[in-house]
């Protein structure tokens, strides 16, 4: 079971980076939720979702305690990093957070995530650099169907693959 | 014997509940003679809420009775999922210009391709001669027994000459059946407005001034005489919007 | 596992819907459930079916009526206010005895209220909802894959009792994205329109109608018979009710729709602890399965039975008639749109144990 919290602006492609995991547990034939909280606002704002990853079927959808934290900005990292449970992992865009995590409990990892895209030719792809991350350091998910539910997802936009996966590859090759 | 005369075959031999000097009466029967010209298969009608409520009774075809003023809105679920058949609502001036606007002006904007026979005679039948939308300024009704003022009710609404200003609608007619003369234009109107849905031209409706001699506290005669004298000035018959004729 | 596919609630519930035989589809936008019309105005057309999104709520339930009362399968979906607005049409449709299906994301309310989920409609869908003495068959589906399936069969149900049938969700479920299986469509090539329907031909039958007005008392009278005829059997027939580790508990929560997972949870969480905790979580809201309930309050290991819900306690109180006194029923609720945790019904659940 892995809980994840995945948190951020709205815009920064926080919702879409829970949709790749999610479709890569299924692809595995795992089970998952993904949960996107919703608001009046279409654009800007916070946004955040809770993805479950289960190999049996998920009970509850709402995570109070995440084995794992994605923070795409700092108002996000502040809401959410004492509910991480201890032993559980914080992922952090330090492209956007200057602030270290003071928490000595949990494992972090800092991932340049905006400038990692942009070596990969796509400014846009910031939150794949943090789905290679995620799936290296999880461990719940396997690599090469990870790459392959970003072909699949990507399938309309043919042009976007190859500079998804390199951000993905970029993501993942980090320790 | 030569027959000069001849019940459609459209109504049911219920005989019709309707007040004497009702124009109901003569519209139904207008209205069943239209739809036996177009020798259609299928013909489904929507009632309203109102005297005609009990239409369902009196057309001999199938029949959905709506909730108050829904007809417009029953009728395009109906046409919409029946393409091919015939489909009219009949509808009063309570159902149609008062709980039913929205109804009425989305159907027309829409241009659904239904007909829509609108009974206007400026008050509440079956609930016993209230103020209608359609009633006219000055107009005597048990909510307004002195008379219809501007201060308290505002105006009279026109449907007619309202729903022609929208693009939506084929046809737009307002007749009446005041005497023998203004009934046979009026079935001239009902029928083009079935023959305009046979062909498929969009959203038809007649406006009919009617007589309520009941809740007008009149005689059938003294009533038909109003509609003549004081509906006709208020509410001028004419064509308001003729899609057909504006292509010429 | 590739015939699965990654699907929101609301899109699970326009897919089931076509693939179950719906052909009509009338709307109106309201948060959060615009995703059913969104997605059946693309989706209609594929199938040969028709999408209005109509001028009102009011306007779109009585198209279903319209669309309903000729034998085709017509729905509509909404959220919380325009379900108040489609009240009156539901009572006609009832009274008039057509079937269709409508959908209910539910939101927080009364008034405008707000947008996040809530289980603030159980009366409202379960007691009728309108005036008149009527009832739908309600379905509380609690994932992505059970909305799916009830969808699906919904169609078959409402033709079979010629009534409408509620689909209860709320905006979580409406929103949430689960993997599921789809079912394969129903052929309707050989649609036949059922006897009653006024599909408008006019030789070699009677003519048909489709109404709700007697006004003779005993012909109405023998009408309201006829209605809850058709509900007990519904009762006896259509009533689903799912139990979880009920068997030896002590205390036996209570839920429905997605709270009831949150509840499943709780379970878990509590049971790893060493509690005695079970749960039971109707499908049908309405027939309510009442007989698991009295089994369970005839059970000698249960001591206390706790009502969860998104609302200030409106389920409770069918939980309540059917426990029948026999072992106290409490209460936990949270709303506004505010959803608890599985967390938060452990720490309840642990105050009653002191």
């Amino acid at each position: 079971m892995d809980k994840i919290i995945i948190a951020g602006f709205g815009g920064q492609g926080v919702l879409s980076l829970g949709q790749f995991i999610a479709y890569s547990a299924m692809y595995e034939g795992k089970e998952v939720s993904w949960l996107p909280s919703y608001g009046p606002e279409m654009r800007g704002g916070t946004a955040n979702c809770s993805v479950c990853v289960d190999n049996s079927p998920i009970a509850s959808p709402i995570i109070a305690v995440p084995d794992t934290l994605i923070a795409m900005n700092k108002p996000s990292l502040d809401k959410f990093v004492n509910s991480v449970r201890a032993g559980g992992t914080i992922i952090v865009n330090s492209s956007l957070i200057a602030d270290k995590v003071e928490r000595t409990d949990v494992k972090v990892i800092y991932v340049d995530a905006n400038k990692i895209a942009l070596e990969a030719q796509n400014p846009k792809a910031a939150n794949l650099v943090i789905f290679g991350s995620y799936v290296k350091h999880s461990g719940s998910l396997d690599k090469e169907n990870a790459v392959n539910t970003i072909s699949k997802i990507f399938a309309k936009k043919p042009k976007f693959i190859p500079s998804n996966i390199k951000a993905f590859e970029l993501g993942f090759a980090l320790d | 014997m030569k027959k000069v005369f001849e019940k459609p075959k459209m109504l049911t031999d219920v005989p019709f509940h309707y007040c004497p000097g009702c124009s109901h009466g003569i519209v139904h029967r207008m209205v069943a003679s239209a739809i036996d010209k177009l020798n259609a298969e299928k013909v489904i009608g929507v009632a309203p809420v109102g005297c005609a409520v009990f239409a369902y009774d009196y057309f001999n075809c199938d029949m959905q009775e709506a909730a108050h003023g829904r007809a417009p809105a029953v009728a395009t679920g109906i046409k919409r999922t029946n393409p091919d058949a015939i489909v009219f609502a009949y509808q009063g001036d309570g159902d149609l210009a008062s709980i039913g606007m929205a109804e009425i002006v989305h159907a027309a904007a829409r241009s659904e391709n239904i007909t829509v026979i609108f009974i206007n005679n400026a008050i509440y039948g079956m609930t016993g001669g209230q103020m209608a939308p359609t009633t006219m300024i000055g107009q005597k009704a048990t909510t307004c027994q002195q008379g219809r003022s501007v201060e308290l009710n505002g105006y009279p609404i026109h449907v007619s000459e309202m729903l022609a200003q929208l693009q939506g609608p084929c046809y737009i007619e307002r007749v009446s059946t005041h005497d023998v003369k203004h009934v046979k234009q009026a079935e001239k109107a009902i029928d083009r407005a079935f023959r305009n849905q046979a062909e498929g031209k969009g959203f038809s409706l007649v406006e009919v001034l009617s007589s309520c001699p009941t809740n007008w506290g009149k005689n059938p005669l003294d009533a038909m005489k109003w509609v003549e004298e004081e509906m006709c000035k208020i509410y001028p018959l004419g064509v308001f919007k003729d899609t057909a004729k504006e292509e010429k | 596992m590739e015939d699965k596919v990654l699907m929101k609630g609301n899109e699970a519930i326009a897919e089931a819907a076509i693939r179950g035989g719906c052909r009509a589809f009338f709307g109106y936008p309201i948060t959060p459930q615009n995703e059913i019309p969104e997605y059946m105005s693309v989706r209609m057309p594929e199938v040969g079916g028709v999408f209005i999104q109509s001028e009102s709520e009011v306007a779109a339930i009585n198209m279903v009526y319209g669309a309903g009362g000729t034998g085709v399968r017509a729905m509509t979906s909404s959220s919380s206010p325009g379900i108040s607005l489609k009240q009156e049409g539901i009572s006609y449709i009832c009274g008039a005895e057509i079937p269709c299906v409508i959908v209910n994301m539910v939101r927080s309310g009364p008034g405008l209220g707000g947008i996040q989920p809530a289980q603030c409609d159980y009366f409202q869908a379960v007691k009728g909802g309108g005036h008149g003495d009527y009832k739908m068959l309600v379905y509380g589906p609690n994932s992505v894959q059970e909305c799916m399936d009830l969808m699906y069969n919904a169609f078959d149900k409402a033709f079979e009792y010629r009534i409408p049938v509620m689909i209860l969700g709320d905006g979580m479920l409406g929103q949430i994205m689960e993997p599921v299986t789809l079912p394969p469509m129903k052929d309707m090539s050989k649609d036949i329109r059922p006897d009653w329907a006024t599909d408008g031909t006019r030789f070699g039958k009677q003519h048909r109608v489709i109404n709700s007005l007697y006004i003779q008392p005993d012909e109405l009278e023998a009408v309201n018979h006829k209605l809850f005829a058709k509900y007990d059997l519904m009762a006896e027939k259509e009533t689903m009710c799912e139990e979880y580790l009920c068997e030896d508990a002590e205390i036996v929560l209570t839920a429905y729709g997605t709270v009831a997972r949150i509840v499943k949870s709780a379970v878990d969480m509590l049971r790893e602890q060493g509690h005695k905790v079970g749960m039971i979580r109707p499908i049908t809201l309405f027939p309510f399965p009442t007989a698991n309930y009295e089994k369970i309050a005839n059970m000698s290991n249960v001591k206390e039975i706790m009502s969860i819900e998104l609302s200030m306690g409106q389920m409770i109180e069918d939980v309540k008639l059917s426990v029948n006194g026999k072992k106290p029923v409490k209460f936990y609720g949270r709303c506004g749109g505010n959803v608890m945790t599985a967390e938060d019904i452990v720490a309840e659940v642990l105050k009653e144990e002191k």
